[in-house]
């Protein structure tokens, strides 16, 4: 549990993902893009492109040899929202800034992977920006043979293209699928045709005038 | 319980597999076996193209899809509290375990902790799931390899604890109960004496399951050697729960992560196995049975009084950042990467299932096995197809 809001008069400090950090960046070196820590909570590093590949091999010989995932990120707001608009309604314009997460990006899609020392727990979560033109990183199933499926699923999902794949088939979707379902712009296609009746879910309770707007924000 | 004499062996198996070396000599017309998608051995739709020569597999391929939900895309859609129920049916055989490790993600991006007492009832009922999952588990493996009476047992048994998850969530199958900053709900009257009887019978039943299926002869030759995974070979296809431990690896989420759960108010074992065959992985799943019951005994001694819920508004905002927490599931390792950017549903969320990766060293394992061990080595190896597919 992130102490960050619990106790907000004293600066949380965790030697231990900070030494860590630092040992994992001292081995990467310039590939390193920017890196983060939660303090208590968790690792984040982005490394470039270029050096997504030799990142794993670094990583697993720093000790992290359990795989835990890989998986993409789309960081386009959805045109669509929450596909709560009414469908005979005029289309709402939303905003299409990109709002970047942990560790900074310069892309539209991330690769985000997680690895894992097993003895130690301390897992680090690496993100790689995929070029908008190349729509491509390098695989990881080479190093981490657990990588081989996520890869298939992150490239049926997102389109995202893994250089160095033994194959990169369909996992899900029929063979002659088109899109790329978990892109942002990929329409929930039963939100398209039909009101989302659970928006009622957040009217207020007969007898409840307590609070109208969370303050959570 | 330990092998070690027959360590050589399982060294040459292991071996084996990992070359896939096929007898060459007694070459065959090879022959494409499909197995599925509906096969009592696939826990649903899983479907193995599998190419053979003679009774050895050249190579196994696992065809998922036939039930993916898009789990994922639907969660950007839902709101916060309404993403649980989709979860629940990720693994439907342990359902409540698949809510908690969302609740704690969003739990930690909005920085809320649970009362003391939400942590403690969500932990029996985590261990409740856990052991309503596994019971299914043994039964089932005595039906797949041939034995039709341990699932009798097993679903008899099952019912008591999915009675008590009924009694405390209303949900036999769904509970849909976990809620950001605690519980819905307190426990009913009674859960306590009721829970200590069933955990007194499961407990039993694990004796019995011992007795009738882990002594018995065949089942022994069917499992042991058969289907083994090195530790590092584990560890890099993200094996994760028994499969892991079965392996050697003595890791257990519940013990080596700090979470707000009640697991470090109680004593209890990780089981390893060190043989990492089909064996080890039936047996470590037993063992953890028993220890789930142990786990639940002593957390019911010390429930501590107080509120179930910390006070979180009524319409759940999630402030932006980023959070992983992963659970030890009873297939594994399930872990949740949430991703916020402020609003009242999540922006992203990468389900990462235990399944999904245990399924994933198949066509590695499945390798120069014979046709009958498929089935032994997938029934071991326990999956849920909703759980690969989301």
């Amino acid at each position: 549990m992130s102490s960050t809001t619990d106790a907000p008069t004293e600066t949380p400090r965790d030697d231990v993902r900070d030494a860590e950090i630092a040992r994992v960046c001292a081995a990467l070196g310039s590939s390193v893009v920017d890196s983060l820590v939660k303090p208590n909570d968790d690792m984040w590093i982005r490394v470039t492109a270029d050096a997504w590949r030799s990142t794993a091999e670094t990583l697993k010989s720093l000790g992290y040899t359990y795989f835990g995932f890989i998986s993409a990120i789309d960081w386009l707001p959805s045109p669509y929202g929450r596909g709560e608009d009414d469908p005979t309604a005029p289309p709402v314009e939303r905003s299409s800034v990109i709002k970047q997460g942990y560790a900074g990006g310069d892309t539209r899609f991330q690769v985000i992977a997680r690895l894992v020392q097993p003895f130690t727990t301390l897992g680090i979560n690496i993100k790689v920006d995929v070029d908008d033109s190349l729509m491509a990183v390098d695989s990881w199933s080479q190093v981490f043979a657990g990588a081989n499926w996520h890869e298939r699923e992150t490239h049926e999902m997102f389109g995202i293209g893994f250089n160095g794949h033994p194959d990169l088939r369909n996992m899900y979707l029929p063979t002659d699928f088109e899109g790329f379902p978990l892109r942002k712009d990929f329409p929930l296609l039963a939100r398209m045709v039909k009101p989302w009746p659970g928006i009622v879910d957040v009217e207020p309770l007969p007898g409840d005038d307590s609070e109208e707007e969370g303050d959570a924000s | 319980m330990s092998l070690l004499g027959d360590r050589q062996q399982l060294a040459y198996i292991a071996a084996q597999a990992a070359d896939a070396r096929v007898n060459v000599e007694l070459e065959t017309e090879g022959m494409t076996l499909n197995i599925g998608p509906q096969h009592p051995a696939t826990h649903g739709t899983l479907r193995i193209i599998a190419r053979l020569d003679g009774e050895q597999v050249l190579w196994a391929d696992p065809s998922c899809g036939y039930m993916h939900r898009g789990y994922e895309k639907l969660t950007e859609v839902r709101s916060y509290p309404q993403v649980t129920a989709l979860v629940n049916r990720i693994d439907w055989l342990g359902s409540f375990a698949n809510e908690v490790p969302f609740i704690l993600a969003a739990e930690k991006l909005m920085g809320v902790e649970a009362p003391s007492r939400a942590q403690h009832i969500r932990t029996i009922l985590f261990e409740l799931s856990r052991i309503a999952n596994v019971t299914l588990f043994l039964g089932d493996l005595g039906v797949q390899l041939g034995a039709v009476t341990p699932v009798f047992f097993a679903f008899r048994d099952r019912e008591y604890v999915l009675n008590l998850i009924e009694g405390a969530t209303g949900g036999r199958f769904h509970p849909n109960f976990d809620r950001i900053g605690g519980l819905k709900d307190d426990l009913p009257a009674g859960f306590i004496d009721e829970t200590r009887i069933v955990m007194k019978k499961l407990r039993g039943f694990c004796d019995q399951i011992e007795d009738l299926l882990f002594g018995n002869e065949i089942f022994q030759s069917r499992t042991r050697g058969i289907g083994v995974i090195p530790k590092d070979v584990a560890l890099q296809y993200g094996l994760s729960g028994a499969n892991l431990r079965a392996s050697g690896v003595d890791w257990d989420l519940r013990r080596d992560q700090k979470l707000p759960l009640a697991y470090d108010k109680v004593d209890f074992k990780v089981i390893t196995h060190p043989d990492g065959d089909s064996f080890a992985r039936c047996w470590v799943r037993l063992q953890e049975v028993r220890e789930a019951t142990r786990i639940v005994d002593q957390l019911l001694d010390t429930i501590p009084a107080g509120p179930i819920m910390a006070k979180v508004p009524k319409i759940i905002k999630v402030p932006e950042g980023e959070a992983w927490v992963s659970t030890e599931n009873p297939l594994g390792e399930m872990g949740y990467y949430v991703v916020s950017q402020g609003d009242m549903g999540p922006f992203r969320v990468k389900i990462r299932s235990a399944s999904f990766n245990n399924i994933s060293i198949t066509p590695w394992l499945l390798k120069g096995v014979y046709v009958p061990d498929i089935i032994t080595i997938l029934a071991s190896l326990y999956f849920i197809l909703g759980d690969i597919d989301r």
